[in-house]
Protein backbone atom coordinates (compact mmCIF):
# COMPACT_ATOMS: atom_id res chain seq x y z
CA UNK A 1 0.00 0.00 0.00
CA UNK A 2 2.04 3.14 -0.95
CA UNK A 3 -0.11 7.04 -0.85
CA UNK A 4 1.72 8.95 -3.88
CA UNK A 5 0.45 12.26 -2.57
CA UNK A 6 -0.04 12.84 0.79
CA UNK A 7 -3.38 13.68 2.03
CA UNK A 8 -2.43 17.33 3.41
CA UNK A 9 -6.27 18.29 3.88
CA UNK A 10 -6.86 20.81 6.89
CA UNK A 11 -8.91 19.56 9.58
CA UNK A 12 -12.39 20.61 9.83
CA UNK A 13 -12.73 23.69 11.55
CA UNK A 14 -16.20 25.77 12.34
CA UNK A 15 -16.50 28.90 11.09
CA UNK A 16 -15.37 31.51 13.45
CA UNK A 17 -18.25 34.02 15.20
CA UNK A 18 -18.17 37.67 13.47
CA UNK A 19 -17.90 39.04 17.18
CA UNK A 20 -15.26 36.73 18.16
CA UNK A 21 -12.90 38.08 15.18
CA UNK A 22 -13.74 41.67 15.10
CA UNK A 23 -14.91 42.56 18.51
CA UNK A 24 -12.74 43.96 21.21
CA UNK A 25 -9.97 41.47 22.44
CA UNK A 26 -9.86 39.86 25.88
CA UNK A 27 -6.64 40.15 26.37
CA UNK A 28 -6.48 44.16 26.98
CA UNK A 29 -4.27 45.43 29.51
CA UNK A 30 -2.10 48.91 29.49
CA UNK A 31 -0.39 50.38 32.32
CA UNK A 32 1.18 53.48 32.51
CA UNK A 33 3.87 54.39 34.72
CA UNK A 34 4.03 58.69 34.56
CA UNK A 35 3.54 61.74 35.89
CA UNK A 36 6.54 61.76 38.39
CA UNK A 37 5.95 64.50 41.37
CA UNK A 38 8.94 64.95 44.08
CA UNK A 39 7.39 65.37 47.39
CA UNK A 40 7.81 67.02 51.01
CA UNK A 41 11.47 68.68 51.84
CA UNK A 42 14.59 68.62 52.84
CA UNK A 43 16.14 65.39 53.43
CA UNK A 44 12.38 63.83 53.70
CA UNK A 45 11.58 64.52 49.72
CA UNK A 46 11.07 61.27 48.05
CA UNK A 47 8.93 60.79 44.46
CA UNK A 48 5.78 58.95 43.85
CA UNK A 49 4.44 57.61 39.82
CA UNK A 50 1.36 57.65 38.95
CA UNK A 51 -0.11 53.98 37.63
CA UNK A 52 -2.92 54.30 35.27
CA UNK A 53 -4.50 50.63 34.54
CA UNK A 54 -6.80 50.03 31.89
CA UNK A 55 -8.25 46.58 31.15
CA UNK A 56 -10.88 44.38 30.50
CA UNK A 57 -9.58 41.44 32.25
CA UNK A 58 -11.83 40.30 34.79
CA UNK A 59 -9.53 39.37 37.78
CA UNK A 60 -8.70 42.95 37.99
CA UNK A 61 -11.85 44.27 39.63
CA UNK A 62 -11.79 47.61 38.57
CA UNK A 63 -11.55 48.05 34.64
CA UNK A 64 -9.51 51.72 35.23
CA UNK A 65 -7.73 52.92 38.00
CA UNK A 66 -5.15 55.56 38.63
CA UNK A 67 -2.68 55.43 41.96
CA UNK A 68 0.39 56.48 43.08
CA UNK A 69 3.25 54.92 43.84
CA UNK A 70 7.08 55.36 45.13
CA UNK A 71 10.35 52.93 44.51
CA UNK A 72 10.24 51.68 47.51
CA UNK A 73 6.73 50.27 46.88
CA UNK A 74 7.83 48.76 44.34
CA UNK A 75 10.42 47.27 46.12
CA UNK A 76 7.70 45.58 48.45
CA UNK A 77 5.96 43.99 45.55
CA UNK A 78 8.94 42.52 44.30
CA UNK A 79 9.62 41.37 47.08
CA UNK A 80 6.37 39.64 47.95
CA UNK A 81 6.16 38.40 44.41
CA UNK A 82 9.01 36.29 44.63
CA UNK A 83 8.47 35.08 48.11
CA UNK A 84 4.17 34.10 47.62
CA UNK A 85 4.19 33.16 43.70
CA UNK A 86 6.56 30.58 41.62
CA UNK A 87 7.32 33.51 39.35
CA UNK A 88 10.47 34.18 38.37
CA UNK A 89 10.24 38.33 39.27
CA UNK A 90 12.05 40.80 36.82
CA UNK A 91 14.55 43.11 38.23
CA UNK A 92 13.67 46.51 38.93
CA UNK A 93 15.53 49.59 37.55
CA UNK A 94 18.95 50.47 40.12
CA UNK A 95 18.31 51.14 43.76
CA UNK A 96 21.30 53.76 42.67
CA UNK A 97 22.52 54.34 46.27
CA UNK A 98 25.44 56.42 45.06
CA UNK A 99 23.12 59.08 43.64
CA UNK A 100 21.84 59.95 47.66
CA UNK A 101 25.66 60.88 48.66
CA UNK A 102 26.16 64.06 48.54
CA UNK A 103 28.29 66.47 47.26
CA UNK A 104 26.80 65.48 43.87
CA UNK A 105 27.29 68.12 41.02
CA UNK A 106 23.59 67.28 39.80
CA UNK A 107 20.19 66.67 41.71
CA UNK A 108 20.75 63.07 42.40
CA UNK A 109 17.99 61.05 42.75
CA UNK A 110 15.98 63.71 42.00
CA UNK A 111 17.77 64.69 38.50
CA UNK A 112 15.24 64.42 36.06
CA UNK A 113 16.99 62.24 33.36
CA UNK A 114 17.50 59.80 36.41
CA UNK A 115 13.70 60.12 37.15
CA UNK A 116 12.93 59.79 33.56
CA UNK A 117 15.12 56.57 33.26
CA UNK A 118 13.81 55.13 36.42
CA UNK A 119 10.46 55.99 35.39
CA UNK A 120 10.87 53.52 32.06
CA UNK A 121 12.20 50.88 34.03
CA UNK A 122 9.40 50.68 36.28
CA UNK A 123 6.66 50.80 33.79
CA UNK A 124 8.77 48.36 32.24
CA UNK A 125 8.56 46.21 35.04
CA UNK A 126 5.08 46.23 35.50
CA UNK A 127 3.97 45.44 32.33
CA UNK A 128 6.17 42.39 32.59
CA UNK A 129 4.44 41.06 35.95
CA UNK A 130 1.05 42.58 35.46
CA UNK A 131 0.56 40.29 32.22
CA UNK A 132 1.83 36.85 33.92
CA UNK A 133 -1.02 34.35 34.41
CA UNK A 134 0.37 33.23 37.79
CA UNK A 135 1.36 36.60 39.44
CA UNK A 136 -2.36 37.72 38.82
CA UNK A 137 -3.57 35.39 41.06
CA UNK A 138 -1.53 37.22 44.00
CA UNK A 139 -3.34 39.43 46.08
CA UNK A 140 -0.58 41.83 46.61
CA UNK A 141 -0.06 42.80 42.95
CA UNK A 142 -3.87 43.80 42.45
CA UNK A 143 -3.37 45.82 45.90
CA UNK A 144 -0.60 47.27 44.57
CA UNK A 145 -2.03 48.46 41.22
CA UNK A 146 -5.68 49.35 42.29
CA UNK A 147 -5.95 49.70 45.81
CA UNK A 148 -5.52 53.21 47.13
CA UNK A 149 -2.37 52.43 49.08
CA UNK A 150 -0.40 50.12 50.12
CA UNK A 151 -1.06 47.72 53.31
CA UNK A 152 2.49 46.16 54.51
CA UNK A 153 0.56 44.38 56.94
CA UNK A 154 -1.99 42.90 54.82
CA UNK A 155 -2.44 38.60 54.68
CA UNK A 156 -0.75 36.99 51.31
CA UNK A 157 -3.59 35.13 49.61
CA UNK A 158 -4.55 34.47 46.54
CA UNK A 159 -7.11 35.80 44.23
CA UNK A 160 -9.90 33.11 43.26
CA UNK A 161 -12.38 33.78 40.77
CA UNK A 162 -15.97 32.89 41.21
CA UNK B 1 39.43 -1.68 12.02
CA UNK B 2 42.98 -2.76 13.03
CA UNK B 3 45.64 -0.67 12.05
CA UNK B 4 48.91 -2.41 11.54
CA UNK B 5 52.40 -1.15 10.65
CA UNK B 6 55.51 -2.94 9.97
CA UNK B 7 54.79 -6.94 9.60
CA UNK B 8 51.73 -7.40 7.72
CA UNK B 9 52.19 -9.99 5.13
CA UNK B 10 48.38 -9.80 3.93
CA UNK B 11 45.53 -7.81 3.18
CA UNK B 12 42.14 -9.02 3.94
CA UNK B 13 39.17 -7.95 2.12
CA UNK B 14 35.25 -8.40 2.40
CA UNK B 15 33.47 -8.01 -0.59
CA UNK B 16 29.43 -8.82 -0.56
CA UNK B 17 27.66 -10.94 -3.55
CA UNK B 18 25.03 -8.79 -4.09
CA UNK B 19 27.47 -5.14 -3.86
CA UNK B 20 26.29 -4.21 -7.35
CA UNK B 21 22.75 -4.62 -6.89
CA UNK B 22 22.33 -3.87 -3.12
CA UNK B 23 20.90 -0.56 -2.28
CA UNK B 24 23.31 1.86 -0.38
CA UNK B 25 22.03 3.99 2.34
CA UNK B 26 23.35 7.25 4.22
CA UNK B 27 24.47 7.48 7.89
CA UNK B 28 25.46 8.86 10.36
CA UNK B 29 28.94 8.48 12.05
CA UNK B 30 29.85 9.40 15.38
CA UNK B 31 32.09 12.11 14.69
CA UNK B 32 28.61 13.60 12.90
CA UNK B 33 29.82 12.77 9.12
CA UNK B 34 27.69 10.86 7.03
CA UNK B 35 28.89 7.48 4.89
CA UNK B 36 27.36 5.57 2.73
CA UNK B 37 26.74 1.48 3.70
CA UNK B 38 24.70 -1.52 2.27
CA UNK B 39 21.21 -1.55 3.35
CA UNK B 40 20.07 -4.69 4.29
CA UNK B 41 16.80 -5.62 6.13
CA UNK B 42 15.79 -8.11 9.23
CA UNK B 43 15.53 -11.83 7.64
CA UNK B 44 17.89 -11.45 4.59
CA UNK B 45 20.60 -13.53 3.98
CA UNK B 46 24.82 -11.56 4.12
CA UNK B 47 27.06 -13.49 1.87
CA UNK B 48 30.10 -12.96 0.18
CA UNK B 49 33.38 -13.64 -0.42
CA UNK B 50 37.35 -13.12 1.95
CA UNK B 51 39.77 -12.15 -0.58
CA UNK B 52 42.90 -13.06 1.68
CA UNK B 53 46.05 -11.15 -0.41
CA UNK B 54 49.50 -11.70 0.51
CA UNK B 55 51.99 -9.14 -0.15
CA UNK B 56 54.94 -10.91 -0.75
CA UNK B 57 53.73 -13.48 -2.64
CA UNK B 58 56.61 -16.15 -2.49
CA UNK B 59 56.32 -15.42 1.60
CA UNK B 60 54.24 -17.99 3.14
CA UNK B 61 51.56 -17.45 5.71
CA UNK B 62 51.23 -18.85 9.27
CA UNK B 63 47.80 -18.98 10.99
CA UNK B 64 45.96 -19.98 13.28
CA UNK B 65 41.94 -20.10 11.98
CA UNK B 66 40.35 -17.69 9.10
CA UNK B 67 36.88 -16.97 9.96
CA UNK B 68 34.22 -14.00 9.14
CA UNK B 69 31.97 -13.35 11.93
CA UNK B 70 28.47 -11.54 11.52
CA UNK B 71 27.96 -9.18 14.53
CA UNK B 72 25.15 -6.61 16.28
CA UNK B 73 25.90 -5.06 18.97
CA UNK B 74 24.98 -1.97 21.07
CA UNK B 75 27.60 0.38 22.78
CA UNK B 76 26.92 3.15 25.32
CA UNK B 77 29.60 5.96 25.22
CA UNK B 78 29.91 6.01 28.85
CA UNK B 79 31.00 1.96 29.23
CA UNK B 80 33.10 1.81 26.01
CA UNK B 81 34.89 -1.88 27.42
CA UNK B 82 31.75 -3.65 26.97
CA UNK B 83 30.05 -3.97 23.50
CA UNK B 84 26.64 -5.47 24.29
CA UNK B 85 26.06 -8.27 21.46
CA UNK B 86 22.62 -9.28 20.67
CA UNK B 87 23.38 -10.91 17.52
CA UNK B 88 26.58 -12.62 16.99
CA UNK B 89 26.94 -15.46 14.39
CA UNK B 90 30.48 -16.99 13.06
CA UNK B 91 31.71 -19.37 10.15
CA UNK B 92 34.91 -20.76 10.02
CA UNK B 93 36.56 -20.28 6.71
CA UNK B 94 39.73 -22.37 7.32
CA UNK B 95 41.09 -24.17 9.64
CA UNK B 96 44.78 -23.47 11.37
CA UNK B 97 46.94 -23.74 8.45
CA UNK B 98 49.11 -22.23 5.99
CA UNK B 99 48.53 -20.08 2.85
CA UNK B 100 50.93 -19.75 -0.16
CA UNK B 101 48.86 -17.63 -2.64
CA UNK B 102 45.74 -14.90 -2.33
CA UNK B 103 43.02 -16.92 -1.87
CA UNK B 104 39.00 -16.29 -1.72
CA UNK B 105 36.74 -17.71 0.82
CA UNK B 106 33.20 -17.99 0.31
CA UNK B 107 31.02 -17.44 3.30
CA UNK B 108 26.92 -17.01 4.19
CA UNK B 109 24.60 -16.16 6.94
CA UNK B 110 21.50 -17.51 5.58
CA UNK B 111 18.32 -15.55 6.81
CA UNK B 112 19.94 -13.71 9.77
CA UNK B 113 18.05 -12.20 12.01
CA UNK B 114 18.25 -8.56 12.54
CA UNK B 115 15.68 -7.49 15.12
CA UNK B 116 16.66 -3.71 15.76
CA UNK B 117 17.68 -0.60 13.59
CA UNK B 118 21.19 0.67 13.29
CA UNK B 119 21.55 3.70 15.45
CA UNK B 120 23.70 6.13 15.66
CA UNK B 121 23.12 8.50 18.75
CA UNK B 122 24.61 11.25 21.60
CA UNK B 123 25.22 8.57 23.89
CA UNK B 124 24.83 4.88 22.25
CA UNK B 125 25.21 2.84 19.10
CA UNK B 126 23.72 0.42 17.82
CA UNK B 127 25.16 -1.44 14.50
CA UNK B 128 25.52 -4.53 12.58
CA UNK B 129 29.24 -5.55 11.09
CA UNK B 130 31.00 -8.25 9.09
CA UNK B 131 34.48 -8.82 11.06
CA UNK B 132 36.71 -11.11 9.06
CA UNK B 133 39.75 -12.64 10.65
CA UNK B 134 43.31 -14.50 10.29
CA UNK B 135 44.37 -15.37 13.64
CA UNK B 136 48.45 -15.48 14.53
CA UNK B 137 50.62 -16.12 17.26
CA UNK B 138 51.23 -12.72 18.03
CA UNK B 139 48.69 -10.56 16.33
CA UNK B 140 45.50 -10.80 14.50
CA UNK B 141 45.08 -9.54 11.06
CA UNK B 142 41.04 -8.87 10.86
CA UNK B 143 38.80 -6.35 8.61
CA UNK B 144 35.10 -5.04 9.62
CA UNK B 145 32.84 -3.87 6.98
CA UNK B 146 29.63 -1.93 8.42
CA UNK B 147 26.27 -2.47 7.13
CA UNK B 148 22.80 -0.42 8.20
CA UNK B 149 19.74 -2.25 8.96
CA UNK B 150 16.27 -0.66 8.79
CA UNK B 151 13.56 -2.34 10.51
CA UNK B 152 9.98 -1.70 8.26
CA UNK B 153 6.56 -1.72 9.34
CA UNK B 154 3.64 -1.65 8.20
CA UNK B 155 0.44 0.67 8.37
CA UNK B 156 -0.88 0.35 12.22
CA UNK B 157 -4.36 -1.16 12.30
CA UNK B 158 -5.33 1.85 15.16
CA UNK B 159 -4.09 4.49 14.56
CA UNK B 160 -6.32 7.53 16.55
CA UNK B 161 -5.92 11.15 16.47
CA UNK B 162 -4.68 12.75 19.60
CA UNK B 163 -7.36 15.50 20.49
CA UNK B 164 -7.31 17.45 23.68
CA UNK B 165 -8.21 20.64 25.42
CA UNK B 166 -5.31 22.08 27.69
CA UNK B 167 -5.14 25.52 29.45
CA UNK B 168 -4.42 27.42 32.33
CA UNK B 169 -7.74 28.69 33.93
CA UNK B 170 -9.35 31.97 33.15
CA UNK B 171 -6.35 33.29 31.20
CA UNK B 172 -5.84 30.39 28.27
CA UNK B 173 -7.39 27.67 26.74
CA UNK B 174 -7.12 25.82 23.88
CA UNK B 175 -7.64 22.72 21.96
CA UNK B 176 -5.16 21.09 19.72
CA UNK B 177 -5.58 18.16 17.37
CA UNK B 178 -3.06 15.85 15.17
CA UNK B 179 -5.22 13.49 12.75
CA UNK B 180 -2.51 10.61 13.99
CA UNK B 181 -0.69 9.24 16.88
CA UNK B 182 1.68 7.25 14.55
CA UNK B 183 3.43 9.02 11.46
CA UNK B 184 5.64 6.94 9.07
CA UNK B 185 8.95 9.02 8.31
CA UNK B 186 7.67 10.67 5.08
CA UNK B 187 4.00 11.46 6.44
CA UNK B 188 2.91 15.10 7.04
CA UNK B 189 1.33 16.13 10.36
CA UNK B 190 -2.01 17.81 9.64
CA UNK B 191 -3.39 19.79 12.76
CA UNK B 192 -5.38 22.38 14.01
CA UNK B 193 -4.86 24.78 17.37
CA UNK B 194 -8.79 25.98 18.40
CA UNK B 195 -8.58 29.00 20.43
CA UNK B 196 -11.45 29.27 23.27
CA UNK B 197 -10.25 31.59 25.46
CA UNK B 198 -7.29 34.08 25.18
CA UNK B 199 -6.73 36.77 28.15
CA UNK B 200 -2.99 36.63 27.60
CA UNK B 201 -1.06 38.58 24.32
CA UNK B 202 0.46 35.94 22.00
CA UNK B 203 3.11 37.06 19.75
CA UNK B 204 3.44 33.26 17.83
CA UNK B 205 3.19 29.87 17.94
CA UNK B 206 5.36 27.01 17.14
CA UNK B 207 5.64 23.29 16.82
CA UNK B 208 8.86 21.70 17.57
CA UNK B 209 9.98 18.30 17.54
CA UNK B 210 12.09 16.74 20.15
CA UNK B 211 13.93 13.66 19.79
CA UNK B 212 14.94 11.99 23.38
CA UNK B 213 17.23 9.34 23.71
CA UNK B 214 17.52 7.64 26.47
CA UNK B 215 20.17 5.47 28.24
CA UNK B 216 20.61 3.26 31.14
CA UNK B 217 18.42 1.70 33.96
CA UNK B 218 17.05 1.99 37.44
CA UNK B 219 18.80 5.05 39.14
CA UNK B 220 21.29 5.58 36.29
CA UNK B 221 18.70 6.58 33.75
CA UNK B 222 19.70 9.01 31.54
CA UNK B 223 17.85 11.58 28.77
CA UNK B 224 19.43 13.92 26.22
CA UNK B 225 16.93 16.01 24.58
CA UNK B 226 17.34 17.19 20.87
CA UNK B 227 15.36 20.04 19.21
CA UNK B 228 15.31 18.39 15.73
CA UNK B 229 13.18 20.95 14.25
CA UNK B 230 11.23 24.29 15.24
CA UNK B 231 8.25 25.26 12.78
CA UNK B 232 6.69 28.63 13.23
CA UNK B 233 2.93 28.02 12.51
CA UNK B 234 1.06 31.18 13.87
CA UNK B 235 2.72 34.95 13.50
CA UNK B 236 0.72 37.23 15.67
CA UNK B 237 -2.69 37.47 18.08
CA UNK B 238 -5.30 35.31 18.32
CA UNK B 239 -8.68 35.91 19.90
CA UNK B 240 -11.49 33.05 20.66
CA UNK B 241 -12.75 31.03 17.56
CA UNK B 242 -9.64 31.35 15.59
CA UNK B 243 -8.50 28.03 14.19
CA UNK B 244 -4.82 27.53 13.41
CA UNK B 245 -3.87 25.01 10.55
CA UNK B 246 -0.82 22.68 10.77
CA UNK B 247 1.03 21.51 8.20
CA UNK B 248 4.38 19.61 9.05
CA UNK B 249 6.24 17.42 6.74
CA UNK B 250 8.24 14.82 8.14
CA UNK B 251 10.62 14.27 5.16
CA UNK B 252 12.36 17.43 5.27
CA UNK B 253 14.29 16.43 8.90
CA UNK B 254 16.70 13.85 10.28
CA UNK B 255 14.31 11.24 11.75
CA UNK B 256 14.61 7.69 13.02
CA UNK B 257 12.18 5.44 13.84
CA UNK B 258 10.66 5.38 17.66
CA UNK B 259 12.86 2.63 19.53
CA UNK B 260 11.30 1.23 22.63
CA UNK B 261 13.85 -0.46 25.21
CA UNK B 262 15.71 -1.55 22.65
CA UNK B 263 17.56 -4.72 24.04
CA UNK B 264 16.64 -3.11 27.54
CA UNK B 265 19.50 -0.70 26.73
CA UNK B 266 18.15 2.33 25.26
CA UNK B 267 14.93 4.13 23.82
CA UNK B 268 14.45 6.71 21.14
CA UNK B 269 11.23 8.69 21.34
CA UNK B 270 10.07 11.67 19.68
CA UNK B 271 7.57 14.40 20.86
CA UNK B 272 5.57 16.96 19.29
CA UNK B 273 5.86 20.42 21.36
CA UNK B 274 2.93 22.84 20.97
CA UNK B 275 4.52 26.51 22.08
CA UNK B 276 3.19 30.01 22.58
CA UNK B 277 5.26 32.70 23.79
CA UNK B 278 3.68 35.77 24.85
CA UNK B 279 4.52 39.43 24.03
CA UNK B 280 6.58 39.45 27.49
CA UNK B 281 8.74 36.13 25.72
CA UNK B 282 7.09 33.85 28.67
CA UNK B 283 6.70 30.03 27.21
CA UNK B 284 3.59 28.57 27.45
CA UNK B 285 3.82 24.95 26.14
CA UNK B 286 2.38 21.11 25.63
CA UNK B 287 4.21 18.48 24.66
CA UNK B 288 2.91 14.99 23.31
CA UNK B 289 4.41 11.95 22.33
CA UNK B 290 4.24 10.43 18.40
CA UNK B 291 5.07 7.28 17.58
CA UNK B 292 7.71 7.46 14.01
CA UNK B 293 7.46 4.13 11.72
CA UNK B 294 9.92 3.28 9.02
CA UNK B 295 7.53 2.70 5.56
CA UNK B 296 9.10 0.16 3.16
CA UNK B 297 9.10 1.29 -0.67
CA UNK B 298 7.10 0.38 -3.12
CA UNK B 299 8.40 -3.15 -4.00
CA UNK B 300 9.43 -3.13 -7.21
CA UNK B 301 9.66 -6.02 -9.32
CA UNK B 302 13.78 -5.35 -9.10
CA UNK B 303 13.19 -5.87 -5.38
CA UNK B 304 14.81 -9.32 -4.11
CA UNK B 305 12.36 -11.94 -3.08
CA UNK B 306 13.49 -11.89 0.73
CA UNK B 307 13.17 -7.88 0.68
CA UNK B 308 9.43 -8.20 -0.48
CA UNK B 309 9.57 -10.71 2.72
CA UNK B 310 10.65 -8.35 5.12
CA UNK B 311 8.58 -5.06 4.05
CA UNK B 312 5.65 -6.88 4.73
CA UNK B 313 6.12 -8.23 8.00
CA UNK B 314 4.27 -6.61 10.48
CA UNK B 315 5.82 -5.25 13.38
CA UNK B 316 3.52 -4.67 16.49
CA UNK B 317 3.38 -1.05 17.13
CA UNK B 318 1.76 -0.11 20.64
CA UNK B 319 -1.17 1.09 20.60
CA UNK B 320 -1.00 4.82 20.71
CA UNK B 321 -2.04 5.45 24.73
CA UNK B 322 -5.21 7.79 25.49
CA UNK B 323 -3.66 11.18 27.58
CA UNK B 324 -5.99 12.98 30.13
CA UNK B 325 -6.78 16.37 29.53
CA UNK B 326 -3.48 18.27 31.19
CA UNK B 327 -2.82 21.69 32.26
CA UNK B 328 -0.66 23.75 30.93
CA UNK B 329 2.73 24.68 32.78
CA UNK B 330 3.24 28.59 32.23
CA UNK B 331 6.51 29.80 32.42
CA UNK B 332 8.24 33.29 32.66
CA UNK B 333 11.33 33.88 31.13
Amino acid sequence: MADAIADTRRLFTKPQNLNDAYGPPSNFLEIDVSNPETVGVGRGRFTTYEIRLKTNLPIFKLKESSVRRRYSDFEWLRAELERESKVVVPPLPGKALFRQLPFRGDDGIFDDSFIEERRQGLEQFLNKVAGHPLAQNERCLHMFLQDESVDKNYTPSKIRQA
Amino acid sequence: MSFFSFGQSAEIDVVLNDAETRKKVEHKTEDGKKDKYFLFYDGETVSGKVNVTLKNPGKRLEHYGIKIEFVGQIELYYDRGNHHEFVSLVKDLARPGEITQSQSFDFEFTHVEKPYESYTGQNVKLRYFLRATVVRRLNDITKEMDIVVHTLSTYPELNSSIKMEVGIEDCLHIEFEYNKSKYHLKDVIVGKIYFLLVRIKIKHMEIDIIKRETTGTGPSVYHENDTIAKYEIMDGAPVRGESIPIRLFLAGYDLTPTMRDINKKFSVRYYLNLVLIDEEERRYFKQQEITLWRKGDVVRKSMSHQAAIASQRFEGILNGVRLPSRVFKGESS
